[in-house]
């Protein structure tokens, strides 16, 4: 197989399984209803050669340059939400957290945990899901497996997919590469991904317009990599925990210190009256659409050029710097001109009425 | 967002800030009362770009902080029941009781759930009327009206299966306890706005007259609080007493009448139980004899359930201004916002809380 | 306590029990608020909402005076005029 992409040829919609309309023990027993499934589902949905093959494993050719690997497993609820669904959110975040690693995406694979009784409809739904959101990323999925799991012993399906991407020559992206001095970016604005999933939780729902930032971010790193070359240090998706958690983690590896300023991350005005209204703070709110750039500051501009200039980067702002000290510690200036340390989160942030 | 970003103007709070700067001539000890103001104060940074003479003290304002251990029991113990359904605001899910919080129960099979509003408590006992739907009433007046409104409305429509667990206290007879205190050191109060914005603020006024001081009623936002702080280090530098209000645009003398007429329908004043305080007179509410019959203690019969306190908690010390948070031998070890010995560190407007996640060492300043 | 947020009232109906209820909106959101405590609340008008009830209606007059003064204030005396007068005043 050369590296020119796979040829998906034509998309046709998964023809419906009729042994039911819903999971059962058997599509996770390797026999025949386990064909049926990936014949007449996963098949037609991620058409390729190397998933056609149907081997075991699946086969690819060895790229040139350093390899990136990463997995990562899915449990959102609810499954489908404003802006997205479990499965593009799986297929863009393991995209996503190769990009960060500065590697191309070559390839994904695609674990289910099905739990019997689940909706065969909902199924081909996240399968269709997941197979728009590869081939807008242009990435393909070459594997996969499916488990079936006793009714009560899951929670409907559980995701997991891993990736395999190829580093170029001279790209060293680490968090370890943070430098004093170095500038801090963000490529747009924050906390829109854990507010869509509030707004449709149980208990919590409110009338908005918001919706996950879920997307597939390779090529808009490939433009700050081309813009900023050496000089780009660290990239990291805030997915979990927020800017707060992701800024945190990179100062304990490099051990450094970080500011940030309040004045300049950008955040939507409803996203933050929803933060408002539930007392949460926008910087420990997850994204899953956004990227975190450590880059020298001679590249800076540059770099936020470069973001600006793409889609999903339109709202980029230089948001901190990083500093010498005290290693690990991250503050933030307030709006006001005060400052206070922007600490790990313990636990789940919850809504508060105090 | 209107009336919200005007109270965060840079510009304002520097104008301020220098004019109390020029303005104090000695050291001055404020109280805030609300925990929301705690949080406001340490989130933006307020409480170190005072002048040094001014020392902000943290009050017993978080409705979650002083609840009593016993009343997490309870609903830890309600929670376990299959029948039923504990619904809690988001704040009290992290509180440690004697058998471990809301979130462990939930974890252990409760059927826990986050409501936003009492009224979507309701809502849920209408949709599940096989089961028991329990509310956690907890909350300073504020919060009382809605609580209040839940139960009216469950009276009116006839459904019997929802209940409040209620563990409401009041202000005044905080601040009254506090005063009392013949070691306390307080020279002025920043009155808790939201609280006000529902009681007015007469009832302050005989507290600032007896025990003469200043008592400024103040909103939360940082220009909000600066203001609030201003006007108290002014009065104190004149030697004026008596009580003024910040929080005009949404606070009157008298306050809400027709969630004080409900409140006085659906509550009655007792003597309650303050964590880390103890019991202080006639300073919370229960349901009144004719809502007798949606107290979840009396339906259930967990009223008799007590509790015991970690002894190396000094919440109380915290909670009435005598201690700094950091001044605890537990605080950042064996107490953490992970670990928490106590309700201020879970709160999210606990000062322990506030201190531990924004930084706050001996001196106040970052560690 | 107490998170209580102003938003902008959208709309009002009543429900079955005669309860006023709005739509209130925070900086583009919309949440169900409970207006039955503030009878005298129009559409158009601010409220403070918190846990889902408006407790109060913003007062655009005295919003716009305490900003008024704070942005030409340079003494802090300058700010009692913006507060009530506190009774018991000593003499001056």
């Amino acid at each position: 197989m050369s590296d020119a992409r796979p040829d998906f040829g034509k998309l046709a919609c998964p023809v419906p399984i009729t042994t039911g309309p819903t999971v059962q023990m058997a599509h996770g027993g390797g026999g025949r209803m386990s064909k049926a499934l990936t014949d007449r589902l996963f098949l037609p949905a991620f058409r390729n050669d190397a998933l056609a093959a149907l081997h075991d494993g699946a086969t690819l050719a060895r790229p040139a340059g350093r390899i990136a690997f990463t997995t990562d497993t899915y449990v959102v609820r609810p499954l489908f939400f404003p802006g997205g669904d479990i499965g593009s959110l799986a297929v863009h975040g393991t995209v996503n957290d190769l990009a960060m690693c500065g590697a191309r995406p070559l390839a994904l694979s695609a674990g289910y945990l099905l739990e019997e009784g689940f909706p065969l409809a909902d199924l081909e739904r996240v399968v269709a899901s997941m197979r728009d959101a590869a081939l807008r990323a242009g990435v393909p999925i070459v594997t996969g497996d499916t488990k079936v799991v006793d009714r009560g012993k899951g929670d409907g399906v559980y995701l997991n997919t891993a990736g395999v991407g190829v580093i170029p020559e001279g790209i060293e992206i680490a968090p370890t590469r943070a430098r004093p001095g170095d500038r801090i970016l963000l490529s747009g604005s924050i906390a829109l991904h854990g507010i869509a999933i509030l707004s449709v939780r149980e208990g919590l729902a409110f009338e908005s317009a918001i919706e996950s930032d879920s997307a597939a971010l390779h090529d808009l790193v490939a433009a700050v990599l081309a813009a900023g070359g050496a000089g780009v240090h660290v990239l990291r998706d805030p997915t979990r925990g927020g800017v707060s958690s992701a800024t945190n983690e990179i100062a304990l590896s490099a051990g450094v210190g970080m500011v940030l300023d309040e004045r300049a991350i950008p955040v939507r005005e409803d996203v933050r009256g929803a933060c408002e209204i539930m007392g949460l703070d926008p910087l420990y709110v997850a994204n899953e659409g956004k990227a975190i750039a450590i880059v020298a500051p001679e590249v800076a501009d540059a770099v936020l050029a470069a973001l600006r200039g793409h889609p999903l980067g339109r709202e980029a702002a230089i948001v901190g710097e990083v500093t010498p000290g005290p290693a690990g510690r991250v503050t933030i200036r307030s709006r006001v001109g005060g400052t206070r340390l922007l600490d790990m989160m313990s636990g789940e942030q919850l809504p508060r009425i105090c | 967002m209107r009336h919200v970003d005007e109270y965060r103007d840079e510009a304002a709070a520097t104008r301020l800030l220098e004019a109390l700067r020029r303005r104090v001539t000695r050291p001055w000890t404020i109280m805030e009362i609300c925990g929301g103001q705690t949080h406001t104060l340490i989130q933006a940074g307020i409480d170190q770009m005072l002048p040094d003479a001014i020392t902000l003290v943290h009050g017993p304002g978080c409705p979650v902080c002083v609840t009593p251990v016993e009343m997490i029991d309870r609903a830890v113990t309600l929670a376990r029941r299959s029948d039923v359904i504990l619904t809690s605001f988001g704040d009290m899910l992290r509180v440690p009781g004697t058998f471990g919080d809301l979130l462990g129960a939930k974890a252990a099979g409760g059927d826990v759930r986050m409501v936003y509003s009492p009224l979507d408590a309701l809502a849920l006992a209408r949709r599940h009327p096989d089961r028991q739907v329990v509310f956690f009433a907890v909350g300073f007046e504020t919060t009382a009206p809605a609580n209040a409104m839940a139960a009216w409305r469950a009276k009116q429509e006839g459904v019997a299966n929802f209940s409040l667990l209620c563990s409401h206290v009041l202000v005044p007879p905080a601040m009254e306890a506090i005063l009392d205190d013949p070691e306390q050191r307080v020279q002025a109060f920043l009155a808790a706005g939201h609280v006000c914005t529902v009681m007015g603020y007469h009832e302050y006024e005989p507290l600032a007259a007896r025990h003469r001081l200043p008592i400024v009623v103040t909103g939360f936002e940082p220009v909000d609080l600066l203001q609030g702080i201003a006007l108290a280090v002014d009065a104190l530098e004149d030697g004026r007493v008596g009580v003024e209000n910040q929080y005009r645009r949404v606070v009157t003398r008298e306050g809400n009448r027709p969630a004080q007429a409900l409140l006085a329908e659906v509550f009655e004043v007792r003597d309650r139980a303050w964590r880390g305080i103890g019991i202080l007179p006639r300073s919370g509410y229960g349901l009144a004899p004719a809502y007798a019959d949606l107290d979840a203690e009396r339906r259930f019969d967990v009223a008799s359930v007590t509790a015991v306190e970690p002894a190396e908690c000094i919440a109380g010390e915290v909670l009435r201004g005598r201690k700094k948070p950091h001044a605890c031998p537990a605080f950042g070890t064996r107490c953490t916002p992970e670990h928490p010995l106590g309700a201020p560190m879970v709160s999210a407007e606990g000062a322990c809380a506030a201190y531990h996640r924004y930084g706050r060492g001996p001196g106040g300043t970052p560690t | 306590m107490c998170l209580g947020v102003p938003g902008r009232i959208e709309s009002a109906t009543e429900d079955s029990l005669g309860m006023r209820m709005g739509r209130v909106s925070f900086g583009g959101i919309v949440k169900e608020v409970c207006l039955a405590y503030v009878p005298e609340a129009k559409v158009g008008d601010h409220v403070l909402v918190h846990v889902g009830f408006a407790l109060s209606v913003v007062d655009e007059a005295e919003a716009r005076r305490t900003l008024e003064t704070l942005a030409t204030m340079g003494e802090l005396s300058e700010l009692r005029g913006d507060a009530d007068a506190p009774p018991g005043r000593p003499a001056p």
